[in-house]
């Protein structure tokens, strides 16, 4: 998707005057294409990738009992909490960036769609790895596509088949980028053009299954009823799922942006992400009056549930922060002012989905839960494996945006 | 601003309506309670009589295959500390203070037997993705198929009793979890448990006949002689004793949308690790917040078709043609 320029328009006459400067390249992005692969701290991350694959062949051999701390009271650890909740939504900066540039028609965010659908590919399709781990009985996982054996009454039909579908449209997407990088290929660029004419469609879809599934994620704890505290707990929780979607994933957007253009020396796009970080501002105080709406409506007493309070408090003061940005003109444009908007955000929203699923269940007395070390390292391979597969793609495909005036190397 | 009024308000249109039928008042919306099957079948335990013996729970082991559980180094025998993967009936221990009377709140004791308790609304029916967990259409026992279950978990993160238990030091593992000894029932025998319960603390039967009875011990005087039935409600072998102070509540009678499994006690329901839970079932609460965003797909469809039509006209500049 990544890879449809706007052909015409009303936007059109603003952005053919900057497509001019790329005229004799063609495109906007460019690939880091003279970098070294295999630097040290992709030696790094192969390292605790290969730590967590014999991890992860001894819970196939042994159960998951012998690598998780889970148990009876808590079926679900950080696998679900971390790798799928928070993992597809650090996956979510293609989809609230493709809200911005193709339902709200704001073309000035184009240049960091690219980017931003590539970390959605690998966050998404990791976060299918983590199920496809956690699942005890995954020789059978094939049954959720069958239409006789689906239960359509379970929330966690609607989030693995959105999800399943979502990985596919996300790849799709990352088509253009990854066929441009085979330029003297007649083929791949014919394929592009083919894909290019099926853009409203596939930017439509990817717009709606994340809507859908970012929500349902919520709604999965509903049954789970008294186990998760007040504090969480209520009818509402598609709806804060679905904007913690949209506010982590404009937040990761500005995040990953920020962090690239330190890693690979290229400048910063300073205006651009502070427009970003006060649309994600403005979704933030939309979602914590509908928050502190709701606790008020259904009487929620706030201080009364000690550790869990402090949790609460903590994401509250998390979300809180960003906000700033939108008091004063100067920080809006002050770059580490806006990278810490993004960090805060990306803590708020991550404690928001751990304290709903985790921090916020109780199953009654007796149960504890905390990650087992093999199950953090399992985790922690998954990351790595996403970063080495993010280094690898833009110093081979063009994914960054092409920059006008490059800072020596 | 590249973003007209209108392109806003057709967009936030249709994200809306998915919101607006989040934000409508719930109980109005809520999907019709699940009624009782007319032949249900069922277990009321009663813990006055219950005198802690736990030949219930050696009967369950032997007619389900189940392994023993030495909970304690050294033991010899099966002495799980609760329900697990390889226990599926316990019978626990309640006590305060000096424990001196039995059924008794303060300074006395009490005994629960913890098992599935095969709900009019199961929660683990409605969570399970691939339909391993059914609930009889005839019987209303809970059952699971051991060939459908991809072990996601989901039916424990959804259980108010944290009862299906899941195995989790196997390499291949299935959920456990009391199925009414559903093999006996088609062999035209019973719960093994209601079978071998010596004192009538549990007995078996048809759910509108074990209300029944259960209404009418709640209704009985306290220190009079009563005669309470053995092994099967309409059994005729019955045994007298007197009879002693009840909780005037049958729990599982509406909790959590109601239970096939009945529980008499004479200490509050609380204190013997029975959640307190609503009328209605949260597979109700998930399912009617579920249907309304997804019945017909009618919205996920308005919401594409409003997503296609803006991007059309955002990306080629032109309208729909």
């Amino acid at each position: 998707m990544a890879e449809f320029d706007k052909p015409s328009g009303r936007k059109g006459a603003a952005r053919s005057s900057r497509a001019g400067v790329h005229a004799q390249t063609g495109t906007e992005w460019e690939s880091l294409g003279g970098s070294k692969v295999a630097t040290k701290p992709f030696l790094v991350l192969a390292a605790l990738a290969l730590l967590a694959v014999i991890f992860i062949l001894y819970r196939f051999v042994a159960g998951l009992g012998a690598v998780t701390n889970l148990s009876d009271g808590y079926p679900w650890g950080i696998w679900i909490t971390y790798d799928v909740l928070v993992g597809t939504a650090l996956g979510c900066g293609g989809y609230a960036t493709a809200i911005l540039v193709y339902a709200f028609n704001r073309w000035e965010y184009h240049p960091v769609v690219r980017s931003a659908v590539l970390t959605s590919v690998f966050g998404y399709t990791l976060a299918g790895l983590a199920i496809f781990l956690d699942i005890g009985r995954y020789w059978n996982g094939y049954k959720l596509f069958l239409p006789w054996t689906v239960n359509f009454n379970s929330v966690l039909v609607e989030v693995a088949l959105c999800i399943a579908a979502y990985v596919v449209v996300l790849w799709i997407e990352l088509l253009p980028t990854m066929l441009e990088g085979y330029p003297d290929s007649a083929k791949a660029k014919s394929t592009r053009h083919r894909l290019e004419r099926w853009l409203p469609v596939i930017a439509a879809v990817g717009i709606l299954l994340p809507t859908m599934h970012q929500s349902s994620l919520g709604t999965l704890m509903i049954i789970a009823g008294y186990k998760v505290s007040h504090l969480w707990q209520t009818h509402m929780l598609p709806v804060f799922f679905l904007l913690s979607a949209i506010t982590m994933g404009l937040a990761v957007t500005v995040f990953e942006s920020v962090l690239s253009s330190i890693a690979f020396k290229r400048p910063f796009e300073t205006p651009m992400l502070s427009k970003i970080c006060v649309s994600m501002a403005w979704v933030i105080l939309v979602y914590l009056v509908l928050r502190f709406a709701d606790l008020l409506f259904r009487g929620a007493p706030i201080f009364s549930s000690g550790f869990q309070s402090f949790m609460f408090l903590l994401e509250t003061l998390f979300y809180l922060a960003p906000l700033l940005l939108l008091f004063s003109a100067e920080w809006c444009y002050d770059l580490r002012w806006i990278f810490m908007a993004s960090v805060s955000m990306l803590l708020a929203g991550s404690l928001y989905r751990f304290n709903a699923f985790l921090i916020g269940y109780n199953p009654g007395t007796g149960w504890q839960y905390f990650p087992a070390l093999p199950e953090i390292f399992i985790t922690l391979g998954i990351v790595a494996l996403e970063l080495m597969a993010y280094l690898y793609f833009v110093k081979r495909f063009p994914v960054l945006h092409r920059v006008e005036c490059p800072t020596p190397r | 601003m590249g973003l007209s009024r209108r392109d806003f308000l057709k967009v936030s249109a249709s994200g809306g309506l998915m919101l607006a039928s989040n934000l409508s008042p719930l109980p109005a919306l809520a999907r019709e309670p699940v009624a009782r099957l007319p032949e249900a079948l069922g277990i009321l335990y009663d813990a006055t009589v219950c005198i802690g013996c736990k030949a219930c729970m050696a009967a369950c082991k032997e007619y389900n295959n189940l392994p023993t559980d030495r909970s304690t180094p050294g033991s010899l025998w099966d002495d799980p500390l609760d329900l697990s993967a390889k226990t599926v009936n316990i019978v626990k221990l309640y006590r305060n203070g000096a424990a001196q009377v039995k059924d008794r709140e303060i300074n006395g004791y009490s005994y629960i037997r913890r098992f599935c308790m095969h709900c009019v609304d199961p929660a683990c029916v409605s969570a399970c993705p691939v339909s391993a967990l059914t609930k009889d259409p005839k019987t209303g026992v809970v059952k699971y198929n051991k060939d459908n279950c991809i072990g996601c978990r989901y039916c424990q993160v959804a259980c108010p009793y944290n009862i299906p238990k899941f195995q989790w030091d196997q390499a291949f593992p299935q959920i456990v979890k009391c199925q009414l000894c559903e093999h006996r029932i088609a062999k035209g025998g019973y719960s093994a448990c209601c079978e071998f319960c010596p004192n009538g603390a549990s007995i078996f039967g048809n759910v509108q006949d074990l209300r029944k009875e259960a209404r009418r011990r709640l209704s009985l005087k306290v220190g009079e002689v009563a005669s309470y039935p053995m092994h099967r409600v309409d059994s005729n072998d019955m045994r007298e004793r007197v009879v002693t102070p009840y909780q005037q509540k049958v729990y599982g009678e509406k909790d959590g949308g109601g239970a096939q499994v009945l529980i008499l006690a004479g200490v509050p329901y609380q204190k013997l690790g029975l959640p307190p839970l609503g009328d209605e079932s949260t597979a109700s609460h998930s399912e009617t917040l579920y249907h309304t965003l997804y019945k017909g797909m009618i919205v996920p469809y308005v919401v594409l078709g409003g997503l296609f039509y803006l991007i059309y006209k955002n990306t080629t500049g032109h309208e729909l043609p």
